[in-house]
């Protein structure tokens, strides 16, 4: 088992840095901390539980160019940016377990059936130094949707802050391994400590297992229309998942040249399902939040078997209406058994 | 490395352009790569991404049959930002198609068997597939019975088929208009699909149904169908959900654990049974 100081630490992501990667870790902007490129590690910040913004944009940015097009004398030609991916070496430094598993998510549902080549590519290119949570705070719910604030599920080398500004260093991968063999002086090796005291208490509020299980019987209950009633519909909660990876697909020009995007969306807008005929599927808020949980705790784990939620507790914190994803799903998972029809005999 | 996006469509020039009804038309497309021509191979009931650039994407089947090849034909009705670009578009222009996507009416599993389609308004589209794959391969099925109804006699789409088809002897034609869209020298029904498939009393027996049409037709024919004895797993239709990628991943068409443009877009009543009604 390795060990490395904070000082070292830093040296080590210097070096990263002056080899040509590109580092992405936490840093402050105004009152909230963005995974955003280092140029100075001493810019970078330690004190955080739980970024702003989560960094799926690292793999799916917001906004992505997916070909160009112009048109020449009435000929169009094409240019396909997915052969112009150059492999890139990016590290994320910083990302909490529950977002390494988030990534991890993310790729498997993008690499299915037909491969996304853009999430793809990304994914091939990035190291990922994850850091355990020794804080966490009331909206944290990992420990309850089979995550842990040391769970090292997704990382390539994951640290463990331990006494005297030192962390311990597990090296997951050969992505990992080969960042940290190109510095291994930094690197102290030391007998086996366990990292379990120095983890963060997150003590699990549900079972998710419950909460899928319960879903399977829910559609028709009264609780979504209860539970969305202070829904903006403002899709805060979308953004700022580390897992949804729902997306709109547009064009920006003219009749001359433009580019074909793909820009993050949201289930949470009535234009997500809109038909031009006007008939929409998901017609109220209420429609579109149940969709919302149940497709990261029912639809996800039926068809894909993956969870669509790591318990980040992002969408909780930014929600302007002040909704709780984790107080919520509580009450989920002690939904009453019931068929629709017997809901409606109560009624 | 080289990687293959998803998401890029191909060229195709169009040949020819149609006037189906008011704002509604049709157009049939060749693709520009011989290589993709040679080998592009779809079955009855995919569909496709037709793009303007930069305009943006939309969707709809395939409207020509498999057993044509060359070619793919595709029918749209003017309505939104994509198809009236589209339908500015003219003879020799190029625009973007992906597919083929989604899954099929099982065609093969209906030899020696009935067939009734029923289709309403700009949805004989998505029918008009099986119905020419049905009829290039006749001595497969035993009847072959067509009920198409619009608003008025103007909305019919494929006039010009639809008189090929009411002329043929080894198929039966039904078409009717809505009460008050009949023009004075309509020879066809007058009166909405559901109430002239009961006068029509089909047989179920050894009968599949394929039902297009907009959502409340569909909701009005399922019960008819029922009354004669139809079982859900002998009907079958199409979702048009709204879409944009087309190959599982933008979310868009998601019910349940269904999403409409993998697993569907056609499904039997009985797989709709089982779904969340948000279609």
């Amino acid at each position: 088992m390795n060990l490395i100081t904070h000082d070292n630490l830093l040296t080590f992501l210097k070096s990263i840095l002056d080899s040509g990667k590109e580092v992405f870790a936490p840093q402050r902007r105004a009152d909230k901390i963005f995974f955003l490129p280092v140029s100075d590690v001493g810019s970078m910040v330690f004190d955080y539980i739980q970024t702003t913004v989560s960094p799926k944009e690292l793999l799916f940015p917001k906004v992505e160019p997916m070909l160009s097009y112009q048109y020449d004398d009435g000929k169009v030609s094409v240019r396909d940016f997915a052969q112009e991916l150059k492999p890139a070496d990016r590290v994320l430094f910083g990302s909490r377990p529950c977002d390494a598993l988030a990534l991890k998510t993310l790729t498997e549902f993008f690499s299915r059936d037909m491969a996304d080549a853009f999430v793809q590519q990304r994914q091939d290119d990035l190291t990922i130094i994850s850091m355990s949570c020794t804080n966490s705070d009331e909206n944290c719910f990992c420990t309850s949707v089979g995550a842990g604030p040391g769970d090292s599920t997704g990382s390539d080398i994951l640290l463990t802050q331990i006494e005297y500004k030192q962390y311990i260093v597990e090296c997951l991968t050969e992505k990992g391994k080969a960042l940290i063999e190109s510095k291994k002086e930094l690197f102290k090796l030391t007998e086996n400590i366990s990292k379990e005291k120095y983890l963060a208490k997150v003590e699990p509020s549900f079972s998710h297992q419950e909460v899928t299980k319960r879903l399977a019987m829910a559609f028709d209950n009264p609780i979504w229309d209860e539970a969305s009633l202070r829904c903006l519909g403002c899709g805060t909660c979308t953004y700022v998942c580390p897992v949804c990876s729902c997306f709109d697909i547009q064009d920006e020009g003219n009749n001359k040249n433009g580019e074909r995007l793909r820009c993050w969306d949201s289930c949470g807008f009535a234009l997500f399902t809109l038909h031009t005929s006007g008939h929409n599927p998901r017609p109220t808020q209420s429609t579109r939040w149940r969709q919302r949980v149940m497709h990261k705790f029912s639809y996800m784990p039926e068809r894909y078997d993956l969870l669509g939620c790591v318990g980040c507790g992002r969408c909780s914190r930014a929600c302007p209406a002040d909704m709780n994803l984790k107080e919520e799903l509580n009450e989920l998972s002690h939904l009453a058994e019931e068929t629709p029809q017997q809901i409606e005999a109560h009624q | 490395m080289s990687l293959n996006n998803i998401y890029n469509p191909y060229l195709m020039r169009i040949e020819k352009v149609t006037d189906e009804a008011p704002g509604v038309k049709t157009f049939r497309l060749n693709f520009m790569d011989d290589s993709v021509r040679e080998n592009f191979v779809f079955k009855a009931g995919q569909f496709g991404e037709y793009s303007v650039f930069g305009e943006g994407e939309s969707t709809f089947c395939i409207a020509s049959s498999p057993t044509r090849k060359d070619y793919i034909e595709c029918t749209f009705r003017e309505a939104g930002r994509v198809t009236s670009a589209l339908a500015q578009r003219e003879a020799g222009e190029v625009i973007g198609f992906r597919g083929p996507y989604g899954n099929i009416f099982p065609v093969e599993n209906w030899k020696d068997k009935n067939l009734l389609f029923i289709a309403g308004g700009i949805a004989l589209p998505p029918m008009r597939c099986v119905i020419w794959n049905a009829l290039d391969q006749r001595d497969w099925f035993k009847d072959i019975t067509v009920l198409y109804g619009a608003r008025t006699v103007d909305d019919l789409v494929y006039k010009y088929e639809l008189d090929e088809w009411g002329k043929r002897r080894d198929m039966k034609l039904v078409t009717t208009v809505d009460p008050g869209g009949e023009t004075p020298e309509w020879q066809g029904k007058i009166g909405f699909v559901p109430t002239v498939l009961e006068q029509m009393q089909p047989s179920s027996a050894n009968t599949i149904a394929i039902v297009c049409g907009p959502p409340v037709m569909i909701r009005f024919t399922f019960p008819v169908l029922e009354k004669f004895g139809f079982t859900p797993e002998m009907i079958y239709t199409t979702l048009e959900n709204r879409m944009k990628c087309g190959v599982g991943k933008c979310g868009r068409c998601n019910v349940g654990p269904v999403y409409v443009c993998k697993d569907g877009p056609v499904f039997t009543y009985k797989e709709l049974q089982k779904l969340p009604p948000e279609y």
